[in-house]
């Protein structure tokens, strides 16, 4: 194994070629074009035996990317924000198809106002359609997900599409230290896709998509890829084990960080979830037992790991990258929802910060801890509260003067 | 098929790759299209369909077709095609597939989705010299939905969302979308219109543009009993009344050189065509519209006088 300095998307890009992927169709957008064009390039000088097509459309190159799975071919697609808005409709599709394509979506905000700063609107908004959803923090996560992401979407207990997350320029930009596994390696790992279960071939006519008359039809396949989604949560087990004895790494349906003795828990996704290590770090000199979860998987949603990991803590601080406007955070809700039957659940406080990659700062952390710290003395759960601190109020007010606004 | 030319109808294919028994409409000119082209191109297809009437062709857990099928949606079928054929083309080039499995693919598209809402993703499929078959049944309207106004609907037709009414007597205000100048801007190897009524000459064109690798598009025109208003009986009368008017002209481009494959003799009037049905009917009644019907049969002249088939 060879450790070398990529970003988030050339980390995504060698996940691809390592996964001797048969077929990428794209479509470019800021900021996961590193990812096409470097595939691209391999491509073109020969490196790596894959058919690459540029097509019309986001809507388009998430069809083409679907229908080539489902004829057998291991598909990979990449996109971001606007572009996942755009084929959103073909998403839902591409899942009723029960086919193992792999995406890799780089978040990016939600225009308007249009950004290029990440949050998870646009990944949230695909929770529902039965895609598999892995978040990833490090470039080395975002590589070894799509590795696990096709073992999973493969295996034919499973057989759903996955989406491996990472944020846009704070992942996608960043360089770190990647460890770039051998070829054999991940061939031992990940073997060769042999499709068993839909695929169009002569003489065996095979529909796929069709129409259903009725609710009990309808309902019976829905249900099929709900069941299908939670046997991932098992089959994952088994993928992340051999992962972990192939690669030597170890990769949980959630990830952990000083949990075990911590009574104050801070739940983040994707790479700001760094930023609330620190804050657990400085927490903790501080005196305050403080801890991080970070769930990797958000479908299927970890339940039971989640319960796990929060027994007998005493607060937990959701801060949602993301806005259901009208409601508040996302995953705020969701935990509300896998902890409500709990007897001694923790309190369960809520916080919108880091929308489009705007940061979350120390004293931010501190006011989150003070407030979990306070609501256990009072047992009362302040409403959401939306991060902004005074001089990023300030700054924005100026600007607005100069600009002759009120 | 051989490479001759077939000259009637008792030499078509007696192979139904389509059985009886679908959820069509009776007298589904488009049917009867698709009955056609599915003998011409064999069992050995897969269908890319995109959302229209013929989506309901497919019933969970019953299919009527010999071959393959797979359901996209309105805009997209043409991309689904790109991924199946390029997902078989590699499959081959890698010896993962042997190349005696290897399938036709289809479009199957109605006029909602082909003139309108897949336009893109269909110049997409063109401009990258897709090797496919595209066929559009064109019934001039959103049919499934109940027929409502599509970018195929002609001039003076009554649809569900451009009812005549004191305001606007003559219905649609619209032309029909040229949809064979848009695809043979793009030079397409091989590009034909067909119809219902002339299953020779559309097995013909099928037989031809067989040769050709790339984009081979296909447009019929095809009479619908519900929507057009007329009894199912007369489907196969309408469509050929469609073509005799010089409504319909019936012709092929090879890499964009265009030929009329059948001219009538002697040109009907539009009215007779018109007139057997009820989306026309207010343009008879309860007062002739006479400028609407006679820029319709103008109109008609104009397209045969371009094309110097008419003097």
């Amino acid at each position: 194994m060879a450790k070398e300095m990529l970003t988030g998307n050339r980390a995504a890009a060698w996940g691809v070629r390592l996964a001797e992927v048969d077929y990428i169709p794209a479509y470019p957008i800021t900021p996961q074009t590193e990812i096409i064009e470097t595939i691209a390039k391999w491509i073109s000088d020969g490196e790596m035996d894959a058919g690459f097509v540029t097509m019309d459309s986001e809507h388009s190159m998430i069809t083409a990317a679907g229908a080539a799975s489902a004829t057998g071919a291991r598909t990979f697609t990449t996109t971001s924000s606007q572009g996942l808005m755009y084929g959103f409709e073909m998403l839902y599709t591409v899942a009723g198809w029960r086919v193992p394509l792999v995406m890799v979506n780089v978040s990016r905000g939600l225009s308007a106002p249009i950004t290029l700063g990440p949050d998870h609107n646009d990944i949230l908004a695909l929770r529902d359609t039965g895609f598999l959803q892995i978040h990833c923090e490090t470039c080395q996560e975002v590589l070894d997900s799509v590795l696990m992401a096709y073992r999973l979407a493969e295996d034919k207990r499973v057989l759903l599409p996955v989406m491996v997350n990472m944020d846009g320029f704070f992942l996608s930009f960043t360089r770190e230290a990647v460890e770039v596994p051998d070829v054999e390696a991940v061939r031992c790992f990940l073997p060769e896709y042999q499709p068993e279960h839909a695929f169009f071939r002569a003489g065996q006519p095979m529909a796929q998509g069709v129409a259903v008359l009725g609710g009990e039809f309808y309902s019976y396949f829905k249900y099929q890829m709900h069941l299908a989604s939670q046997n991932a949560l098992e089959v994952y087990r088994e993928v992340s084990d051999d992962f972990e004895r192939i690669f030597g790494r170890k990769y949980g349906t959630i990830d952990e960080y000083m949990m075990e003795d911590a009574e104050y828990v801070l739940v983040m996704t994707n790479s700001f979830s760094t930023l609330g290590k620190a804050a657990v770090k400085r927490a903790r000199e501080k005196g305050i037992k403080a801890g991080l979860l970070r769930p990797r998987f958000l479908r299927p949603f970890p339940d039971s790991d989640i319960r796990n990991a929060l027994k007998g803590k005493k607060a937990v601080a959701v801060i949602d990258q993301n806005i259901s406007v009208g409601k508040g955070g996302i995953i705020y809700s969701e935990m509300a929802g896998c902890l409500y039957n709990e007897e001694n659940r923790p309190l369960l406080l809520s916080f919108i910060g880091g929308l489009g990659g705007k940061n979350i700062s120390q004293e931010e952390f501190d006011l989150i801890f003070d407030k979990m710290i306070r609501t256990v003395d009072t047992k009362v759960v302040e409403p959401l509260h939306l991060l902004y601190t005074e001089n990023e109020w300030k700054g924005i007010t100026k600007l607005k003067d100069i600009a002759g606004r009120q | 098929m051989d490479s001759e030319n077939i000259r009637s109808i008792k030499e078509l294919p007696p192979e139904e790759n389509m059985q009886p028994g679908t959820a069509a409409c009776a007298g589904c000119g488009g049917l009867l299209t698709l009955r056609y082209c599915l003998k011409a191109l064999g069992e050995n297809i897969v269908i890319v369909n995109a959302a229209g009437c013929f989506t309901l062709l497919t019933i969970y857990p019953f299919s009527p077709f010999r071959n393959s099928w797979l359901y996209t949606a309105m805009a997209c079928a043409p991309a689904g095609a790109q991924g199946v054929r390029d997902a078989l083309d590699i499959l081959i080039k890698k010896g993962k597939l042997d190349p005696e499995e290897n399938l036709k693919v289809v479009v199957l598209a109605g006029d909602g989705s082909a003139y309108d809402m897949a336009l893109s993703s269909t110049s997409g499929a063109i401009y990258r010299n897709l090797d496919f078959y595209y066929i559009c049944y064109d019934n001039e309207a959103y049919g499934n939905t109940g027929f409502q106004h599509s970018g195929a609907s002609p001039f003076g037709s009554r649809t569900g969302t451009t009812p005549p009414g004191e305001k606007v007597p003559v219905g649609s205000q619209l032309q029909k979308k040229n949809l064979f100048d848009i695809w043979n801007s793009h030079k397409p190897p091989y590009l034909a219109t067909v119809s219902p009524a002339y299953p020779v000459d559309l097995m013909n064109k099928f037989k031809k543009a067989e040769q050709f690798k790339g984009p081979k598009l296909f447009i019929s025109h095809i009479p619908c009993p519900p929507g057009w208003g007329f009894d199912p009986s007369q489907s196969v009368k309408l469509a050929k009344l469609s073509v005799e008017t010089g409504l319909w002209p019936l012709k092929e481009s090879i890499h964009g050189e265009v030929e009329h494959t059948f001219v009538p003799k002697k040109f009907k009037p539009v009215e007779e065509y018109l007139q057997a049905q009820e989306r026309f009917s207010h343009l008879f009644k309860p007062e002739r519209q006479e400028d609407a019907l006679k820029s319709i049969q103008e109109m008609v002249d104009e397209y045969w006088r371009k094309n110097t088939l008419l003097p």
